[in-house]
């Protein structure tokens, strides 16, 4: 690609592709994890932030923008990650949002618990635990379907 | 120290020993827990307090400016050199004192990345943001653990007991008052500790009634920790594990 066509929106648009490596059916764009994009001549900065301090996916993250970037003819990349202002489940998309729920985990509420079991939608549901598989998720239980199911943390 | 600023470089020590050590702590019990939720709410703590600990540290090694790394602080510098408070690094003995200890140091945390947030540093308010939503929700579980275990069996109580009692004594190190907290005072960057101690009083003491637990009625705190004049004999050993691997292969990466 040229430096002529590159636009910020291209970019936005590439990055919106790469999958987030721990739930991999949404992107890193839906997670809000992608702070920024800017362009100057032809070469792209891109800024992240972590959701976790300890996030240890975001190693991977970056090095997916980097390969990705670098596949579309992206020649000068620079990666910045940045903490503040930090990370808030209110920059997860609505798509995300709802890519989430069709893949079993549920999405983050702004009062701290699932609204719905995101199996057969039943709302009466239970906390087992505070945590989950990754930093960002917590493990409940549906009381009618009785399927456990993880929820987005709300932070 | 021919760092320009040495007094700031101790504050970030000191902010940064702290989740390290607790960190690696909690991360010895990866495998180890009562249940698998709770084994999974140990180990992403502990992943919680490390990454806020690469934070600290990583600006701790920027002020020095020696040329070296969060992880060369982290995995390359012995015992005395460390700025923790002794509490967190004495042995887990057990999962009551594990979660009594991070109850006790969530009640700080908690008030104390508040006050931070407002630092006049916006390095130190930036990372004091970040943390406090994780220590909020550390706090949430380990005061809910404690209730649970302190007024639950009577086997659960008298280990909660023995815990309090064990380290109730390491509790008042958190709130020490030194020339390094006096200069930091006077810039702005961070309050005394001391000036946290009342909303830890009052959390420790509504959760401990609640526990049905009693704390010992005596003010004698052990220090050293947080100024590294004196740590206990637990830190050394537990240092032989936690750097073993960048002391024999110095520079491995993953």
């Amino acid at each position: 690609m040229s430096a002529q066509t590159l636009t910020v929106e291209q970019v936005w648009e590439w990055l919106e592709q790469i999958p987030d490596p721990e739930i991999p059916v949404i992107s890193i764009v839906d997670l809000g994890v992608v702070r920024d994009v800017t362009l100057q001549d032809d070469k792209v900065k891109v800024v992240i932030t972590p959701t976790y301090s300890g996030c240890p996916a975001m190693r991977e993250i970056a090095e997916s923008i980097t390969s990705e970037l670098a596949g579309r003819g992206v020649r000068q990349l620079s990666l910045e990650t940045r903490i503040a202002p930090a990370w808030t489940t209110d920059w997860m998309s609505d798509t995300g949002k709802s890519k989430l729920e069709a893949y079993g985990i549920a999405a983050p509420q702004a009062k701290g618990e699932p609204k719905r079991c995101p199996q057969c939608k039943s709302t009466a549901v239970e906390k087992i635990s505070q945590f989950g598989s990754t930093p960002c998720k917590a493990q409940w239980r549906c009381l009618d379907c009785l399927e456990p199911f993880e929820y987005f943390k709300c932070i | 120290m021919t760092t320009s600023d040495p007094y700031l470089f101790e504050f970030l020590l000191r902010q940064g020993d702290n989740p390290l050590v607790l960190g690696h702590r909690t991360s010895e019990w990866c495998g180890h827990a009562p249940a698998l939720e709770e084994d999974i709410a140990l180990a992403n703590t502990a992943l919680d307090l490390i990454g806020q600990t690469q934070l600290w540290l990583g600006y701790a090694a920027e002020v020095e400016g020696q040329g070296r790394s969060n992880n060369d602080l982290a995995y390359l510098r012995d015992v005395y050199d460390f700025r923790n408070v002794l509490m967190l690094e004495v042995p887990n003995e057990d999962f009551a004192r594990t979660m009594l200890r991070q109850f006790l140091f969530d009640a700080f945390q908690v008030p104390w990345l508040t006050e931070l947030q407002s630092s006049s540093d916006q390095r130190v308010s930036d990372i004091a943001v970040k943390s406090l939503k994780e220590a909020l929700y550390h706090f949430e579980r380990s005061a809910d653990t404690v209730v649970a275990l302190g007024d639950g069996t009577e086997v659960s109580h008298e280990h909660m007991q023995t815990a309090l009692n064990y380290l109730w004594p390491y509790s008042g190190e958190l709130f020490g008052t030194d020339d390094t907290d006096k200069a930091i005072e006077e810039r702005g960057i961070a309050p005394l500790p001391s000036s946290v101690r009342e909303a830890w009083n009052v959390t420790v003491s509504t959760t401990l009634a609640a526990a049905t637990l009693t704390a010992p009625d005596d003010p004698f705190a052990h220090s050293g920790g947080r100024t590294g004049k004196r740590h206990t004999e637990h830190l050394g050993h537990m240092l032989a594990t936690m750097q073993i691997l960048q002391r024999s292969h110095p520079g491995a990466q993953w």
